[in-house]
């Protein structure tokens, strides 16, 4: 009953599984295929009602298309970032873990900062929520996946302070492996959307 | 599908994987460099994405654009995901859900003839 | 994370009730250790307790939802019903669907699914003991939800299918519809916290020998309906997100002078109502595949025919949705191609049929009312898909939309297929759940008045449809009738009858329930003499399931071990479940550890209704709520999944609550 190394589920990866692979691993996979589920009927959703503008902008007159690749630049960097830091936790060096995974956390602040500037501007220039189709279909899928960052965000920052505590239930390296794939999936996600909404016009 | 899950098994396969030698990645991640090439890679193709929105492709516009999309995406998924060295099962499941995605809405966008335009 | 096993040998101690004092979390709240009491079920991750209350809540919606159909009928049971207003009609019938569909037959399904799929394939407990626990108190929070509108202004009323433009804001002003999205969106996040447990459970956790197909046909059927549910519940999520951010935050989905299109609407609901069917019905079949077997003394016939016929129908189904629109101006093209790909889905349910027919063809029938439920369940399942069969010829559809033939349709399909199948379920497995029998006799009763009752409701219906009475009509008058004796009048009255013959069957059932629990007989380990591993425990099953976890080598692996080929090939019993059950005992393991209860599912599920109820209400309240949800969320994610070993003090004589079980010497 005193058995130490029976609750030592931080070092060892955790149970006897049929296949030999991780079930928290192939949880996330799962839910991963479930969301491109969701983000595909938010990008239909988009694409049916691009050219709807009504009485308000259209795309063309207020994307801009430079801001937004920097910003599409900013969050593929994030996924080295995220890469690096579970190297960092595969080889057990904490620092580097922390050091990248505050490094992704920053771009993806940064990437966030810069749809709230571009929201901003949108409805300055005109388009609201309300204003038309392609306005309620950007703001959806746009903001889905930034709100989808943002929690991603705010894991990465639970991370950190996780690995500065210094114990995790569970193993270390395969929970932030875990949460970077759904950083990378939130990434891929961007892929399509800068692609299909941004630079292809209307 | 249960080959999947016995490949890195030695015999017939149907025991209980003992916890203490499991690894929680069974392939050979790539080195922190080849990561960084990778992300040079898609750096550089993401940079011409965008040169096809000052460049006139001409009739070549979309196809390029959506192979280079999805060119991007392959890579993330394979290499950042680590898909390509991991057990085929996790390929299945995600897979599964892209295309069954992109396969559902294409068919409803199509009843509005959106491919029609 | 998933369940230690131990097998090195320890110093054996006798069953005792070890003490635990709680862990705590943010050095605040102790962790929940109690073993008996509300509390040991309130924050339990046990996959068979919270089995039971999926069941019983399933059960209260159950009776909830036949309350609004006796109201519907007794509404129509005459000319110039005055029961119900238009308003409240509309109100009545979008409930009775949806409290049916979402809060029934999904939840009592994840019932026998969390229940058995752990005994079935040999294992201790699911992947996600927190997450399974999070799912239950999702769905019922989310149930409540749902339900608070009608004393708060109305429930919703746009069907349950609740087409735009109908249901925005301009059309339906009261928070019905919030209520009914909102709170749909909370079970489904349920549902999709409960596909992704199973599916990882069931394809990692299975018992050393169990490949796939040697896989309980149950527990085959609940891994096909977890991927529906993993890939439809994000369809309808986006659906209900347009809705309310049309409804609640002035964006123009379904806004057809802003340049909409309704059927958007229509095409993400269907994506998803299509699989959803197949979701509701795929679990009873899955049901009915093991009872067959067991009381036809023979194997299910064409095992992997029904595996395969199973995933057939996952798969076609995700290519037959645009069918419930053939009357909405898709264009002859879309309508002839989902036409073809509906008759095509037909074929591998004929399949499943056939091995059903073939099972008991030849067989020792026993007729147990879990019997009769599930030959029930092929006869009415099969006369129901003949109706939907007419429904895939396209031009004949478009005479049926819209009327009660439909309506004949989907009940024969939904309830003399999900619900019988459901029963068939209760009468089987009440014994391991429960450890008694329930009563053959009333049992018998309640199974001949659900069936009668069923086929007076619903069978006058497939008149009415053709005489041309529509959906959703709320009155009718003798001038509307129609002539002659046999008129809409008649098949009305007949089928009002009907509904409460089946009411007179349900409560039965629950008088049989309560009987039993009074009674003090228990039942045998193996009343059945069944096939499958989860009759090889104890009645109820221990917390651990299993003293050993056992070695698979057959398909029916427990009928293998308790049954072996003779001299003339009839098989010869060699064992009694009880003796196999002592071998058990015996070689038991020595160190088991069971993962720990825990605050952190209910307080997330909490989390939900309060942020949904504030989109609604009053942003403050929903960014608390949200700040509760990411609260839970922590919690949950820096709590391990066991408590520590520090918690555990050695045992006293005190009268303890306990977080370990040590076997018996």
């Amino acid at each position: 009953m005193t058995d130490a190394a029976v609750h030592n589920d931080a070092e060892h990866n955790v149970h006897a599984s049929s296949s030999g692979i991780s079930n928290v691993k192939l949880g996330m996979w799962l839910f991963l295929g479930s969301e491109c589920l969701l983000f595909g009927g938010l990008i239909s959703t988009y694409m049916l009602y691009r050219g709807r503008v009504g009485q308000g902008p259209t795309p063309s007159q207020v994307f801009d298309i430079p801001f937004t690749s920097v910003s599409s630049f900013v969050l593929l960097m994030s996924s080295l970032t995220m890469v690096l830091a579970v190297s960092s936790a595969t080889k057990k060096d904490d620092r580097g873990t922390t050091l990248w995974l505050t490094v992704t956390a920053l771009l993806g602040a940064t990437f966030v900062g810069g749809q709230v500037y571009e929201f901003t501007a949108f409805k300055s220039e005109g388009l609201g929520f309300g204003t038309s189709l392609f306005g309620s279909s950007f703001y959806t899928l746009t903001g889905f996946h930034g709100v989808h960052v943002t929690v991603g965000i705010i894991m990465l920052m639970a991370l950190v302070g996780v690995v500065q505590r210094g114990e995790i239930p569970g193993s270390k390296a395969e929970t932030i492996e875990m949460i970077g794939l759904y950083w990378h999936f939130v990434d891929i996600v961007w892929i399509v959307i800068f692609t299909l909404i941004y630079l292809i016009p209307v | 599908m249960d080959r999947y899950f016995y490949t890195h098994l030695s015999n017939s396969g149907l025991t209980v994987t003992n916890t203490a030698t499991h690894t929680p990645n069974t392939g050979h991640g790539m080195s922190n460099a080849g990561y960084v090439r990778i992300a040079l890679i898609l750096g550089i193709i993401t940079a011409l994405e965008v040169s096809t929105y000052y460049v006139d492709f001409g009739p070549l516009f979309l196809p390029a654009l959506l192979i280079m999309m999805s060119i991007k995406f392959v890579m993330v998924v394979s290499y950042f995901m680590h898909l390509k060295f991991d057990n085929k099962l996790f390929s299945m499941m995600f897979y599964s859900g892209l295309i069954l995605a992109i396969g559902v809405y294409s068919a409803a966008l199509a009843t509005f003839k959106f491919f029609l335009s | 994370m998933a369940i230690i096993e131990r097998s090195t040998p320890q110093v054996a101690l006798p069953l005792v009730e070890v003490p635990v004092t709680a862990s705590s979390t943010f050095g605040v709240l102790k962790r929940p250790v109690a073993a008996t009491g509300w509390k040991s079920w309130l924050f339990t991750v046990d996959h068979k307790k919270i089995g039971i209350m999926y069941g019983a809540a399933a059960m209260f919606f159950f009776v909830l939802g036949g309350i609004e159909a006796l109201l519907i009928r007794l509404q129509l049971a005459a000319p110039n019903g005055k029961v119900l207003n238009a308003d409240v009609y509309n109100q009545m019938f979008t409930m009775h669907a949806t409290t049916m569909v979402f809060l029934f037959v999904m939840p009592m399904a994840a019932a026998f699914a969390n229940y058995f799929i752990p005994l079935q394939i040999g294992a201790r407990d699911v992947a996600f003991p927190r997450l399974n626990a999070f799912g239950l108190w999702a769905l019922i929070s989310g149930g409540i939800f749902l339900n608070l509108a009608w004393f708060l202004g109305g429930a919703a009323d746009g069907g349950w299918f609740m087409y735009a433009p109908n249901s925005g804001p301009v059309f339906s002003p009261t928070h019905g519809i919030d209520f009914w999205a909102l709170g749909l969106q909370i079970t489904g996040i349920a549902s999709l916290a409960g596909a992704i447990n199973l599916i990882v459970t069931l394809l990692n956790m299975r018992a050393p020998g169990m490949s796939l197909m040697r896989l309980p046909i149950f527990s085959w059927m609940a891994l096909v309906v977890q991927f529906l549910l993993l890939f439809a519940v994000p369809v309808i999520t986006v659906a209900l997100f347009l809705l309310t951010f049309q409804r609640n935050f002035g964006a123009t989905f379904f806004d057809v002078s802003a340049g909409a299109d309704p059927l958007l609407w229509q095409h993400l609901f269907w994506i998803f109502g299509h699989p959803e069917v197949y979701i509701l019905v795929l679990p009873s079949f899955g049901i009915v595949s093991e009872v067959l077997p067991v009381f036809s003394r023979k194997p299910l016939f064409g095992y992997p025919f029904v595996v395969f016929s199973g995933a057939a129908i996952g798969f076609v189904g995700w290519g037959v949705w645009a069918h419930h629109m053939f009357a909405s101006g898709l264009g002859p093209v879309s309508v002839a191609v989902f036409s073809m790909t509906t008759m095509l889905i037909a074929v591998p349910t004929g399949v499943k049929i056939v091995n059903w027919t073939l099972t008991l063809w030849g067989g020792k029938l026993w007729f147990t009312t879990a019997m009769k439920f599930s030959i029930a369940l092929i006869v009415l399942f099969t006369i129901g898909g003949l109706s939907g069969v007419t429904h895939a010829v396209a031009p004949a559809d478009t005479q049926q939309t819209d009327t009660y033939y439909i309506v004949a349709h989907l009940h024969y399909v939904l309830f003399g297929g999900a619900v019988l199948g459901l029963f068939s379920g209760f009468y089987y497995w009440w014994p391991k759940v429960f450890g008694k029998m329930l009563s053959e006799r009333i049992g018998t009763w309640n199974f001949w008045l659900m069936v009668i009752g069923m086929n007076l409701t619903f069978g006058p219906m497939h008149i009415l449809g053709l005489q041309g009475q529509p959906r959703r009509m709320y009155i009718w008058t003798e001038a509307r009738a129609g002539e002659g004796f046999f008129n809409l009048g008649f098949w009305n009255l007949v089928s009002s009858i009907g509904a409460f013959v089946i009411a007179s069957g349900v409560l039965l059932f629950l008088i049989n329930v309560v009987r039993t629990a009074r009674s003090g007989i228990p039942a045998p380990l193996d009343p059945w003499d069944s096939r499958s591993l989860e009759w090889m425990t104890t009645n109820p099953p221990k917390e651990h399931n299993f003293d050993v976890i056992p070695t698979v080598h057959h398909l029916d692996e427990f009928f293998h071990r308790k049954y072996k080929e003779g001299d003339n090939g009839e098989m010869v019993k060699i064992k009694t479940a009880e003796e196999i059950l002592t071998e058990q005992e015996q070689a038991a393991d020595k160190h088991i550890h069971m993962p720990s209860p825990s605050y952190w599912p209910l307080v997330l599920a909490l989390g939900l209704p309060i942020t949904a109820y504030g989109v609604i209400y009053s942003i403050p309240i929903a960014v608390f709520g949200g700040f509760v949800i990411l609260f839970a969320a922590f919690g949950l994610g820096l709590e391990p999944a066991t408590a520590k070993d520090t918690d555990f003090d050695p045992p006293t004589d005190t009268d303890a609550t306990s977080g370990e079980v040590v076997p018996v010497d």
